[in-house]
């Protein structure tokens, strides 16, 4: 082996292991982000953390039970808008359409992707709190309901896209009509993938906070109805972290690791349990 | 979808082998409509937020017209606007951001691809996945906590021990600022780079490596010097993808920038971007400082839907010349 | 499929029913300023009169300001009072006027954060406005360390904190700085939202605090009880009549005295830079911005109660959350105002 060849080996092993440490580095990153939420937070979460409201300025204790039921509260708005119009929508490009009314659709659909949540956030302003003269938890679901429809829209597309034609033809040979077909043997056979991308659609949008800042805006105590506005998690969140004081600094760390635990929890889940076998859609 | 070649009465998604009445009796010409619709609406919405956005901007837009983008005012007293030094503060921390992720990205995406074993690969894709799912408002929160006092107490002061005498390190240490909001974006981006190259990297066909190891090359000039080439206008679509989102992140940096409406060449120095000015002064802005936020946020929807349009091309690009041989 | 969706139409209903309370829920949003006793009173008023839920947001004086008049809020709050343009504004837009309404007073305190200085420093005015313009760039600078013999300031760089919303504690300050600094109020002049020289901006009192009480070699400007209860060290100020004051209950109320007897009528009125011995020159009132005209009775009765509690009863919770109360005559004055509102 001469001295050149050996230089090459040495630089190959080099940037290999280089290499290596990225990944590792990258991996990483996600426990330490874990660990630290666990440390800090860890020791915040207790009974009145999920039970209790907000206390008063400087006074310790209470807890963010409003902002937990306020996110979920958005996220069933969300999922009102989202899903049936990703889902449908899906099943139209998938099953009825021709080719340029699909390119048109899954173009808007790339555009809407794309749109930075602040700039939804004020579309969202402009159109469900302005003209109303409301903050509201609806506003904020509509905000967050269209994020989630491209998501939807696309994976559902693409997982009915790959069922086999060979199970729609079989139904049809059966004399099952197009509608029929699809609902009770298409859809079935793509739930899995459709699911997963539902779930995950969910989980990033509960993390989502600039879009809430103009349109839930925020509660100290229950939001009644869908009216009013609504305390979240993520909000919760970012003015407990901004403020000065060292309790609301805890509750912040507290909710911090809950919202990622959901998230994480329904990401694993949706991964991992349903979507065995299937290719998972990417955000 | 090919139209079908049986000859069952019923068959095949063109319209002209049944009778309209026949189609409506079994819900088939509803349904298409009723989906239609939905799928309609996807345009119809995008339409809407963008001719909200193009009205609610108006008064900004005639105001100043082009000249918006090259002033450096932002005077709500005296109802003066510019976009200058918010456009900089964008692209500086996107630009820091991607000049970190980057490398680290493209390096962990060559492992997971070249040199993990299959089940290896799969796991940590599994979990830079997961990193991927982590909300903004958590890294704003590990950014105010973590990165700012880091950078203040280490990282600042040993830059400008260093390398001081640079223009990019002058300032006092303030712990917040452009470095340190380009360093939080690097972490949030990293997964997009290292999940779309690795995926592209995978689909560079075989005998190209193989080609490069039959004549000699290590391990590392096969994969350096002719497979990422290869997959060279993937991975330009992931940076593109990733310089999307980071253009666009809002809770992460406004936590950790300072914003401070700034221009400077100082990396040190606490900056603005976009997202952030528009999430700390929508709320109380009204006339035409509300209209010249509405169109600051028309101009980060036009980068945003740029960077995605060439995105997409790049990796359509990409996945057609990776199959070049023997796939439909 | 169909289960789900039905089941989730259930889920919607029952939401929509279990979560309307009874109660009657009214939301404002402002100042910063006052917060800690807002939150306190409306925690209060909401445990006495278990029906009536007052929602209040801490977004800045200029947010408040603008979402009262936009009528996407029931009330507003601010510590800088609205301007006529923004009066009429508001009257333009609703057909009736919003009124002013002083519910504590409160002092802003420059608030700082040196590595081992431990004593109260001495601030003229020619130094806070040299540090805000950026003239002042070194804690050791004669104008600092003039009137602080005696205690070993380091040579260090300032870093000046200030606001990145709309304030209403902005306004106060930066009204204190135009007064006792014809350069600052030629470049820089008073408003919740200015041009600062220099500086990082946080979000809300709480915020500037939280940057202050972070970073170190940095100055601020929040409100006496967020530099107090969180413990970052503030300053004291010298004031018209020649003397260094920490801020402190006696010293706002003081400042309130003269303005009390001669209060116009709409309250707006600034009362920083007092003359007085003992009068803290960085005092303000704090206004809600309540309308003068109700659409919702409901709302205007619970707001007319909660106001006429708060200035009476609700004073009590003032002192320890140093805060100052009103002074009589505003008070008696203020209980005519409330009957005014429809």
């Amino acid at each position: 082996m001469n001295a050149r060849l050996r230089w090459r080996k040495f630089v190959s092993n080099f940037m290999l292991t280089l290499t290596g440490i990225c990944a590792a580095i990258a991996v990483s990153a996600l426990f330490f982000i874990l660990g630290y939420l666990v440390y800090h937070g860890g020791t915040s979460i207790n009974w009145d953390f999920f039970t209790k409201l907000p206390a008063p300025v400087g006074e310790g204790g209470g807890g963010m039970a409003n902002a937990i039921v306020g996110s979920a509260k958005l996220l069933l708005l969300a999922s009102f808008i989202g899903i049936p119009i990703g889902f449908f929508g899906g099943i139209y490009m998938a099953e009825f359409s021709n080719s340029s009314i699909a390119f048109v659709v899954r173009f808007a659909a790339d555009l809407l992707n794309g749109v930075p949540s602040i700039v939804i956030g004020i579309f969202a302003y402009t159109v469900a709190v302005l003209p109303f003269k409301h903050f509201s938890t609806w506003a904020g679901g509509l905000a967050l309901g269209i994020m989630m429809i491209p998501i939807t829209l696309r994976s559902t597309e693409e997982f009915l896209h790959s069922v086999p034609r060979a199970l729609r033809e079989g139904a049809m040979a059966l004399g099952a009509s197009k509608w029929k077909t699809i609902m009770s043997v298409v859809v079935p056979a793509a739930y899995r993938g459709i699911m997963t991308a539902i779930l995950l659609a969910l989980a990033r949008v509960a993390g989502e906070t600039a879009p809430l800042l103009f349109t839930a805006l925020g509660n100290r105590f229950w939001s009644p109805g869908w009216n009013q506005p609504t305390a979240s998690l993520p909000a919760m969140i970012y003015s407990y972290a901004l403020s000065a004081f060292e309790d609301w600094h805890r509750q912040a760390w507290a909710a911090g690791l809950v919202l990622l635990a959901l998230i994480l929890i329904v990401n694993i889940f949706a991964r991992v349990i349903l979507a065995r076998g299937t290719a998972v859609p990417r955000s | 979808m090919a139209t079908s070649t049986t000859t069952v009465p019923n068959a095949g998604p063109t319209s002209g082998s049944r009778s309209f009445i026949s189609r409506l009796k079994d819900g088939d010409e509803i349904a298409r409509i009723i989906t239609f619709l939905f799928a309609a609406s996807v345009v119809l919405i995008t339409v809407l937020i963008v001719m909200q956005l193009w009205h609610d901007s108006n008064l900004s837009r005639e105001k100043y017209g082009w000249k918006f983008f090259v002033k450096q005012v932002w005077d709500p007293t005296n109802d003066d606007f510019g976009a200058l030094t918010f456009v900089y503060g964008t692209l500086v921390t996107s630009g820091i951001g991607l000049l970190i992720a980057v490398p680290l990205g493209l390096g962990a995406a060559i492992f997971l691809a070249e040199l993990a074993p299959q089940k290896i690969s799969d796991t940590l894709q599994f979990f830079i996945d997961l990193l991927a799912a982590v909300p903004s408002v958590i890294y704003g929160l590990l950014g105010v906590f973590i990165v700012v006092p880091l950078m203040r107490e280490y990282i600042q002061p040993a830059l400008k021990g260093t390398l001081g005498f640079l223009p990019l390190f002058q300032g006092p240490p303030f712990g917040v600022g452009f470095l340190t909001a380009g360093i939080v974006l690097a972490i949030m981006v990293i997964p997009y780079i290292i999940s779309v190259s690795r995926e592209v990297l995978l689909s560079v066909p075989r005998d190209q490596r193989e080609a490069a190891l039959a004549l000699g090359s290590t391990r590392w000039e096969s994969t350096w010097k002719v497979v990422v080439p290869f997959a060279r206008s993937g991975i330009m679509g992931s940076i593109f993808l990733a310089l999307a989102r980071a253009l666009g992140e809002t809770m992460a940096v406004t936590m950790v920038v300072g914003n401070t409406p700034t221009i400077s060449a100082s990396l040190l120095s606490p900056g603005y971007s976009i997202a952030a000015v528009i999430a700390n002064d929508l709320p109380e802005a009204s006339g035409v400082y509300l209209h010249a936020l509405i169109e600051l946020g028309l101009v980060l929807f036009a980068f945003t839907f740029i960077l995605n349009g060439l995105a997409r091309l790049l990796l359509v690009l990409t996945t057609q010349k990776g199959s070049g041989m023997g796939h439909v | 499929m169909k289960r789900l969706t039905g089941l989730l139409l259930v889920v919607l209903a029952l939401g929509g029913f279990v979560l309307a309370q009874n109660a009657l829920l009214i939301n404002g949003a402002g100042a910063s300023f006052p917060y800690p006793i807002y939150s306190k009173w409306f925690d209060e008023y909401h445990k006495s009169n278990a029906s009536v839920q007052i929602n209040y947001q801490s977004v800045g004086s200029g947010a408040g300001i603008k979402q009262a008049t936009d009528g996407t809020v029931d009330f507003g709050a601010s510590d800088g009072p609205m301007s006529d343009e923004q009066l009429k504004a508001y009257s333009d837009k609703h057909g009736s006027a919003i009124l002013h309404f002083p519910t504590v007073l409160g002092a802003v305190v420059p608030t700082y954060n040196i590595p081992g200085v431990d004593a109260t420093l001495k601030f003229t005015p020619e130094a806070l406005a040299g540090i805000f313009l950026g003239k002042v760039t070194k804690w050791n600078d004669p104008l600092i360390s003039g009137p602080n013999k005696g205690v070993n300031i380091p040579a260090n760089e300032i870093v000046v904190v200030h606001r990145s919303d709309g304030s209403g504690t902005t306004y106060v300050f930066t009204d204190y700085l135009s007064k006792v600094s014809d350069e600052w109020k030629g470049k820089v002049n008073k408003g919740t939202t200015v041009t600062w020289p220099v500086g990082l901006g946080g979000k809300g009192n709480e915020g500037v605090t939280g940057l202050v009480k972070q970073t170190p070699n940095s100055i601020g400007y929040v409100e006496l009880i967020y530099a107090a209860k969180n413990n970052v060290a503030f300053g004291s100020v010298k004031n018209a009549a020649g003397e260094f004051l920490k801020a402190d209950l006696a010293g706002v109320s003081e400042a309130a005295a003269g303005a009390a007897k001669t209060m116009p009528d709409d309250f707006r009125v600034s009362i920083t830079n007092a003359p007085g011995k003992k009068a803290y020159p960085i005092s303000s009132f704090t206004w809600l911005l309540i309308p003068a005209k109700f659409s919702d009775m409901a709302k205007r009765d619970a707001m007319k109660s909660f106001l006429k509690w708060a200035i009476t009863d609700g004073q009590k919770d003032t002192e320890e959350l140093a805060y100052a109360k009103l002074p009589k005559e505003v008070v008696a004055k203020e209980l005519k105002a409330i009957e005014t509102i429809q």
